[in-house]
């Protein structure tokens, strides 16, 4: 006996349960060099050509801390609303694998530069959800281990491994979330925002199949009003789809087990995207005591009111200013606002033509309309679109000056998309120019109406349908050319 | 094997003939250099002679780089004298812990035989800019944990003043070369009386710096929060030259500072207006009679040029040893870890899985004492005992920083002996490790309270060297060096060792 997990809402499970989720999100900073060291930050460039004695760990070198990654972080932290630590410090957390060369991993631990903050998500229904943001922290990413041989694509059982240095060292955010995400769409919808949110601060590529943005997850089932369960750390979920298969996959899992009487056992579970199945490979090495102590390599970061201020001043408009304004300035319905709101360049490119034509009602209804859908059947971002803001707002206002229907103004801009040229250019060429002049009109009015004398009888004793017939017949004419509202005018004139 | 070198001061050269270097200082090679009357080569080719002659009986070398040091020094000589820099052409003998650029570092560990560095550490850049030629690596103990050198993976260092001691340690090597004029001076490093102790034990003077003078990019790092690089000379004078030659902050170590002035050349002639603390609790009982009297006689002397001595308790000081073998080794299990066999260094052939490679690569690589202090440390940062332990060591390191901040409102500076005992017998302490960490007893304290503190040679007990370690407060090295200066021109210790040429 199952049912469907429900979509946001209550985030009930199946059968009466509930699930409890948390994010751990790390996002790679695009900072020109990495955490501790000269070496530029890249990606995929030839294996470890972009290293040096310090992320290679040789003896004796020494971390040096990039002052642009303290910045942002402390944009990333200032976006979430958390309170800037004015003393935070380093931590060494320690472990074996070939992929950390220090054998430690510089990371923050109980001082970390931000805490207590929160994201609001808009989530489908409308309705807001508030996460809590427990933490930002930095930290230095790990080399990339390539396994060759064996089965399980892991370290173990592959006949040898290789391990590309390039990415040692690249400075890491660490975003923790609250346990206040309830479903797998409350999870996608949770990243996405907080994607969004990223990328407008400018301090990251976040793109999740690059590997600039990651995402694990703590899962538990419980029953509502019951403590939390026993938690699963899920990873390895390197896509939006992924996250949200991951989950509803682990959910199930636990749910299943609770109910045949097992119990959750906490551990580290991989979701394999292939199977779309959850896997608790654990080994032994696994079992880690990091041994967490201050970095005495480094001094403690103090970070005071005036720097901290400073970085606030320099953030862009963070989404959720920019709905209060758009909603304000625009008229916007809450929902449209926050969905541009959400998508910096959608914004921004709404905000251009609205300014352009003057109409923000017509400009909003275009830009989250046909744009958007011409954007997600073209699997396209706005900055790759073939009409820019300026071409959008020059058809807007063939359409409000009369040039042009709105049925024909939707053809135009297919036509745009497609070739790239003006909507005037198009116009001009196909001759489509909507017949607004009265006197060009009034002839074929009056031939029309003269040609139909039983109808304009029908329709003078009051059956107002037969206007619709004259509209056709003037259209047919016109190539469908004239101006609806002009034709209504004249065929009223003549048929009173 | 061992007589009386009798008349020292023996210098020729320019005529082909082999100059006596048994008691140059570096700023006697420097004026010999500069007076024309030594080329660099020549100088270069002496201290190599000597070295050959006696270091297969101090076995001070694990690395004698006779090609290297004799290019470089033909380069400086083929420079006009004019242009030379002050230092240019004065060899040096390095510990084994310092990065340099083409030349093995093995921190005297198996783990690291075969270890090529890729780069300079900053205080090589800095001796290779003033001109300085590296006649090789200094043995020690396997990554600076040890007080007699015993714990090299490769040999094991003997005390020039007799052949059955050990010179102390970890830079040992160090010392022993500087003792037996094998350098004109060395540089070593000092994470709880490495540099000292060794001075002490082998007549020679050792300066730790205060903690961020020199930068430590490039120091194979053994505990981070205490390890400073100093130098071991045969005076004081030498010791002020080679830290202005070092010192300095350095882009590349975030705890570096560096000094605000140059030391320049100490020149005090007495001590009027200073107050000494003599530390009550490094001269009671773990203090051997005859180091008490050497000691003694120190301090007489620092009364007799004018300084003010009083006894002074630091009650916390007596904990430090407690403290630093938690402190050190917790940082050094972290440190210590890179050598896994992944990157460089030792790997054990053949190993099955990622875990046994791990496993036998430190298994072999390590030797006794490292593996101890890993698992020492390994254990005082676990989850469940950090608090109790690693947490512990720290406030005790404040409760001792205290003490010397409250000694340091009434003194300028700290005296006491530099080791409660003379060098002991090479075996004597190994197979008790407690007894050998108690060699550190008197400098240890300083390391934690991250002081400058100096080893100056202050007489002899039972024919062998006695140390008088002096304090000062942090970054007070200008002042200290110059007391320390006037304090050796009084006692006037002959640091010239028993030892001749045994080959050759």
């Amino acid at each position: 006996m199952s049912t469907k997990p429900t979509k946001g809402g209550t985030g009930m499970q199946r059968d009466g349960w509930e699930a409890v989720i948390g994010l751990e999100i790390h996002v790679q900073l695009n900072t020109r060099t990495k955490m501790f060291c000269g070496c530029e930050v890249t990606f995929g460039e030839p294996p470890n050509t972009h290293v040096c004695p310090i992320c290679l760990g040789h003896p004796g070198v020494l971390p040096v801390t990039n002052e642009k990654a303290i910045e942002y972080a402390t944009r990333i932290a200032l976006a979430f609303d958390c309170r800037i630590a004015d003393h935070t410090i380093f931590h060494r957390k320690n472990y074996f694998y070939p992929d950390l060369p220090k054998a430690y991993q510089i990371s923050q631990y109980d001082l970390p530069l931000g805490i207590g903050g929160h994201l609001d998500v808009e989530l489908e229904d409308g309705s807001n959800l508030r996460v809590g943001i427990t933490r930002v922290h930095l930290e230095e990413d790990a080399g990339k281990l390539i396994h060759t041989g064996g089965t399980s694509g892991r370290i173990d059982g592959a006949d040898y491994s290789l391990v590309d240095f390039n990415r040692g060292g690249t400075p890491l955010v660490e975003i923790v979330s609250e346990p206040e995400i309830s479903t797998p769409d409350q999870a996608r919808a949770f990243l996405t925002q907080l994607r969004s949110l990223v990328q407008q601060l400018g301090v990251s590529d976040v793109n999740m199949e690059e590997g600039s943005l990651r995402c694990d997850a703590n899962v538990s089932v419980r029953r509502p009003g019951e403590p939390f369960g026993t938690k699963t750390e899920l990873k390895n979920m390197n896509s939006f789809r992924f996250l949200h298969r991951g989950l509803e996959a682990e959910i199930e899992r636990q749910i299943d087990a609770l109910e045949s009487g097992e119990r959750i056992v906490q551990e580290t579970v991989h979701f394999d995207p292939g199977t779309g199945l959850v896997s608790t490979l654990r080994s032994k090495e696994e079992a880690h005591d990091y041994r967490y102590f201050p970095e005495p390599d480094l001094t403690p970061i103090e970070l005071d009111d005036t720097y901290v201020e400073r970085v606030r001043s320099g953030l862009p408009e963070l989404p959720a200013a920019r709905k209060e304004r758009l909603m304000a300035e625009y008229g916007l319905p809450s929902k449209d606002a926050a969905l541009l709101a959400a998508n910096k360049p959608l914004g921004d490119y709404f905000e251009a033509v609205a300014a352009a034509t003057g109409d923000p009602r017509i400009s909003a209804n275009w830009v989250m309309g046909d744009l958007s859908a011409y954007l997600n059947v073209a699997g396209l971002e706005v900055s790759e679109c073939a009409v820019s803001a300026e071409s959008l707002a020059e058809l807007l206002g063939l359409v409000r000056d009369g040039t042009l229907s709105g049925k024909m103004a939707k053809e135009v801009f297919e036509t745009m998309t497609a070739t790239g040229k003006s909507a005037r250019t198009i116009v001009d060429e196909k001759g489509l120019g909507q017949i607004s002049d009265a006197g060009e009109l009034d002839a074929i009015v009056a031939r029309i109406v003269a040609a139909n004398p039983g109808p304009a009888e029908e329709f003078r004793q009051g059956r107002d349908r037969v206007l619709g017939f004259f509209v056709g017949q003037v259209m047919k004419e016109t190539r469908g050319q004239a101006n609806p509202q002009v034709v209504n005018d004249l065929l009223r004139a003549h048929l009173a | 094997m061992i007589a009386d070198t009798g008349d020292c001061g023996r210098e020729r050269a320019g005529d082909g003939s082999v100059l006596d270097v048994t008691t140059l200082t570096a700023y006697r090679c420097r004026q010999l250099l500069e007076d024309g009357e030594v080329s660099a080569t020549e100088l270069t080719r002496a201290y190599l002679h000597r070295i050959e002659a006696v270091d297969e009986a101090v076995q001070a070398y694990l690395l004698v780089d006779g090609a290297g040091a004799l290019g470089a020094a033909a380069a400086v000589d083929a420079k006009p004298r004019a242009e030379r820099l002050p230092w240019e052409g004065v060899p040096i003998g390095l510990k084994d812990i310092f990065c340099v650029k083409g030349m093995e570092t093995t921190c005297a560990s198996r783990i690291l035989k075969g270890y090529v560095p890729p780069y300079d550490a900053t205080i090589i850049a800095k001796l290779r800019a003033a001109g300085l030629i590296f006649l090789g690596k200094l043995n020690m103990d396997e990554f600076a944990m040890g007080s007699s050198t015993e714990n090299s993976a490769f040999k094991t260092t003997r005390n020039p003043w007799d052949l059955d001691r050990v010179p102390g340690g970890s830079s040992g090597g160090s010392a022993a070369c500087v003792a037996a004029a094998e350098a004109p001076w060395a540089l070593g490093t000092d994470t709880g009386g490495s540099i000292r102790q060794p001075a002490s034990l082998c007549g020679v003077v050792g300066l730790k710096p205060t903690y961020g003078v020199v930068s430590r990019y490039g120091l194979v790092a053994f505990a981070s929060s205490l390890d400073q690089i100093g130098p071991i000379t045969r005076d004081v004078k030498d010791a002020a030259a080679l830290l202005d030659i070092i010192a300095g902050r350095d882009p590349r170590d975030s705890t570096s500072i560096g000094l605000s002035d140059p030391i320049g050349v100490p020149s005090r002639g007495d001590l009027e207006g200073l107050r000494f603390g003599v530390i009550k609790e490094f001269v009671g009982g773990a203090c051997d009679p005859g180091v008490r009297d050497v000691f003694d006689s120190g301090v007489d002397a620092i009364s007799m040029l004018g300084g003010v001595c009083e006894e002074v308790s630091l009650p916390s000081v007596e904990r430090g040893i407690a403290a630093y073998y938690l402190i050190a080794p917790s940082e050094a299990s972290s440190n210590l870890a890179r050598f896994d066999g992944v990157r460089y260094g030792h790997r054990a052939a053949h190993s099955e899985d990622l875990l046994e490679m791990y496993t036998r690569t430190r298994s072999e690589g390590f030797g006794v004492e490292v593996k101890r202090r890993i698992m020492i440390g390994t254990y005082a940062l676990s989850a469940g005992y950090y608090d109790a332990y690693y947490a512990q060591a720290q406030r005790t390191r404040t409760l001792i920083i205290q003490d010397f901040e409250r000694a340091f409102s009434r003194f300028d500076f700290l005296v006491s002996p530099t080791s409660p005992t003379v060098a002991f017998k090479i075996g004597e302490r190994t197979a008790d490790p407690l007894a050998m960490y108690l060699s550190d007893l008197c400098t240890i304290p300083v390391n934690l309270a991250a002081l400058p503190g100096i080893s100056i040679p202050a007489g002899f007990s039972a024919g062998l060297p006695v140390g008088l370690q002096m304090i000062g407060p942090h970054f007070s090295e200008r002042g200290l060096l110059n007391a320390a200066h006037a304090v050796e021109q009084k006692l006037e210790v002959d640091v010239v060792p028993p030892l001749v040429e045994v080959a050759g």
